[in-house]
């Protein structure tokens, strides 16, 4: 097989992508699947070049394979939520293929327009193509609920790689975090498909109406307290752990701060993700739970701090989102502040406007955009720092 | 600035729609858009263009004001002196925005209600003193007259193309004419077609008019930049 398709690669199709070839526009679209195939062809011939393994392919490959705990697990849980609501007897196998067969088409859609979109710019630009959107690609699918329309995630993701990412300058010069400007995107453009009723995955109305209270309740009270009314009646004593395990209506994903740890572990632990910034994400949310609980004028401010850090988004945007190296703070002491912000802006959003449930995504794009303001006040005070060391040893002398 | 003045001074006699007069009504058109180009009068373009029909009655109101303070402050500018140019400009502005806001107010009400704020706001759009500072302060009547019927065309132009397809994408109409069928839409039980809310935020119109200039830079050969 591999000889097979290098010799396809390299004799068949190489000389018509080649200089002077019949398609060598084409050659960013070639170089693509060959080096994401094999190694690279052009290699440093001469001079000084010490190169890391550590390429930009390993690192989005090393974090599409930290997201495969919470895929698994969004396409299982799609369908526990599914036959929950219908109130009907279902095993491991009916959710998980129930969940699949939500999920997948989700995922090849975000694939097909996103990289399509992505290999026209670098065509037209000349651009060899990056792998940028590998993990963008799976990122918007697990962000989104589950029964939302596929030529909205179509939409939803041209307008983020061309808007959040290639106007820019394409992967790497992003300003916002990709898969959040999707998921940003859809939330204004077609709110009633993202908020409100909609979490539980192919719950008809009739039924909506025949099951009650519950979701009802849901209904009334589409924040994320609404969830938990919803899967457990109106307390939320003994629901901490079903939130930890990501048992809960949600967007596919993100339900389950289990699977984010497990991911979040890979990724720390082959140095990809930054623990400064996860550490410190979930250090805000708590820190400011804590906050709210010692004013505690209403039901949202009364909800316990440590329900902040396993409910919605918080802990995939936590572990996924914040810790995206481009859109991030740069420098270790602004990873610390930028993470911390995102946990305080995003238990602020949740907890003061109740008609934003997800506040982390927004807290994440808003600290997208103030991160290099971070790195300038870090870099600028070593630069004092120094500047100021300086100057006493040359008094000194 | 200078120049053209002293260019218009030394030939008397001009034909009205000389090349050269005929380029102050064209220019703005494209090459030098006070939207796109100068990037003048975005707050406007982002806070009218849900609709069309109140866009169109918006560069209805600047046509006017435009072209008639030109008019205006050409016809005496030599009498204006130099050190409250500012106020004198900004009187003459005020009292045409005001005319416009009457008028709105006695013959189209709905549209006045809609626009509310906004045509008082004429007075700050940077398009309307631009041209007084730049150009009437500066020319004859004739030329004035022209470009300022020029830049409120070149604005209403983009202002027209945002509208268009904020309304169209945002609402599913045009003029308020149903565009897109209802039977297209979703409905409770069914998929469908669904309007883009995003459409009626302001940050939508200011993503459109970036990518009218993404489209003019790319193919307008005179503002394409040289690589540094």
């Amino acid at each position: 097989m591999h000889k097979i398709l290098r010799n396809l690669f390299e004799n068949k199709l190489g000389p018509l992508f080649h200089e002077g070839g019949k398609w060598h526009k084409f050659w960013p679209a070639y170089d693509a699947f060959y080096t994401f195939l094999f190694l690279p062809a052009e290699k440093s011939r001469e001079g000084v070049h010490v190169h890391d393994a550590m390429n930009l392919k390993r690192l989005m490959s090393m974090v599409i394979i930290a997201l495969i705990p919470p895929f698994l697990f969004g396409m299982y849980n799609t369908g526990y939520q599914h036959f929950l609501a219908l109130g009907q007897p279902a095993g491991f196998w009916d959710c998980f293929t129930y969940g699949a067969l939500k999920v997948l088409p989700i995922v090849v859609v975000s694939y097909a327009v996103g990289l399509g979109i992505e290999f026209a710019f670098c065509i037209i630009k000349g651009h060899p193509v990056s792998e940028g959107y590998l993990v963008s690609g799976l990122l918007i699918p697990l962000v989104l609920p589950a029964d939302i329309p596929l030529w909205m995630v179509a939409l939803a993701v041209a307008f983020a790689v061309i808007f959040g990412k290639e106007v820019f300058g394409g992967t790497g010069m992003n300003i916002l975090n990709v898969a959040l400007t999707a998921r940003a995107f859809l939330f204004f453009a077609y709110p009633s498909y993202m908020s409100g009723n909609i979490w539980v995955s192919g719950v008809p109305a009739e039924v909506n109406a025949r099951s009650g209270a519950t979701l009802l309740a849901q209904a009334a009270d589409a924040g994320f307290l609404g969830h938990f009314r919803a899967v457990n009646g109106v307390g939320y004593d003994n629901t901490f752990w079903s939130a930890f395990v990501g048992l809960i209506p949600g967007s596919i994903g993100e339900t389950s701060a289990l699977a984010c740890l497990i991911g979040g572990f890979i990724l720390v632990w082959t140095g990809v993700g930054s623990w400064r910034i996860i550490v410190s994400v979930f250090a805000g949310a708590y820190f400011t739970g804590l906050l709210y609980n010692l004013l505690g004028f209403n039901a949202y401010m009364q909800l316990p701090a440590h329900y902040h850090l396993v409910m919605g988004g918080l802990a995939f945007g936590a572990v996924y989102m914040a810790t995206d190296p481009v859109s991030a703070a740069q420098t270790n002491k602004g990873k610390f502040v930028y993470g911390f912000l995102i946990g305080v802006m995003a238990v602020l959003i949740r907890v003061v406007n109740p008609a934003y449930p997800e506040g982390v995504m927004l807290a994440i794009l808003l600290l997208n955009v103030l991160a290099p303001v971070i790195d300038y006040f870090v870099v600028q005070a070593n630069v004092r720092r120094r500047l100021k060391r300086f100057k006493t040893a040359a008094h000194v002398q | 600035m200078t120049t053209q003045a002293a260019t218009s001074v030394k030939k008397e006699k001009e034909a009205l729609f000389s090349r050269k007069n005929l380029k102050l009504l064209k220019d703005p058109l494209n090459d030098n858009n006070p939207v796109t180009v100068q990037v003048l009068g975005i707050c406007s373009a982002l806070a009218v263009t849900v609709q069309v029909k109140p866009s169109f009655y918006m560069c209805m109101g600047v046509l006017f004001v435009v072209a008639m303070g030109n008019v205006v402050i050409s016809a005496i500018r030599n009498f204006i002196p130099n050190r409250v140019r500012i106020i004198a400009q900004l009187v003459v502005v005020a009292g045409l925005v005001t005319i416009v806001d009457q008028v709105l107010k006695a013959y189209a009400y709905d549209m006045s209600k809609k626009l509310s704020v906004f045509v008082g706001l004429i007075i700050t759009n940077c398009i309307v003193m631009g041209r007084l500072e730049a150009f009437a302060m500066g020319n004859r009547v004739w030329p004035s007259l022209l470009d300022g019927i020029g830049n409120a065309l070149g604005y209403s132009v983009i202002l027209m193309i945002v509208a268009t397809v904020r309304e169209i994408f945002g609402s599913g109409t045009f003029w308020g004419i149903r565009l897109i069928p209802s039977s297209l839409y979703a409905t409770e039980s069914s998929a469908g077609y669904v309007n883009n809310g995003m459409m009626l935020l302001p940050p939508m119109a200011l993503i459109i008019v970036g990518i009218i200039i993404w489209v003019q830079r790319g193919t307008n050969k005179k503002l394409i930049e040289k690589p540094e």
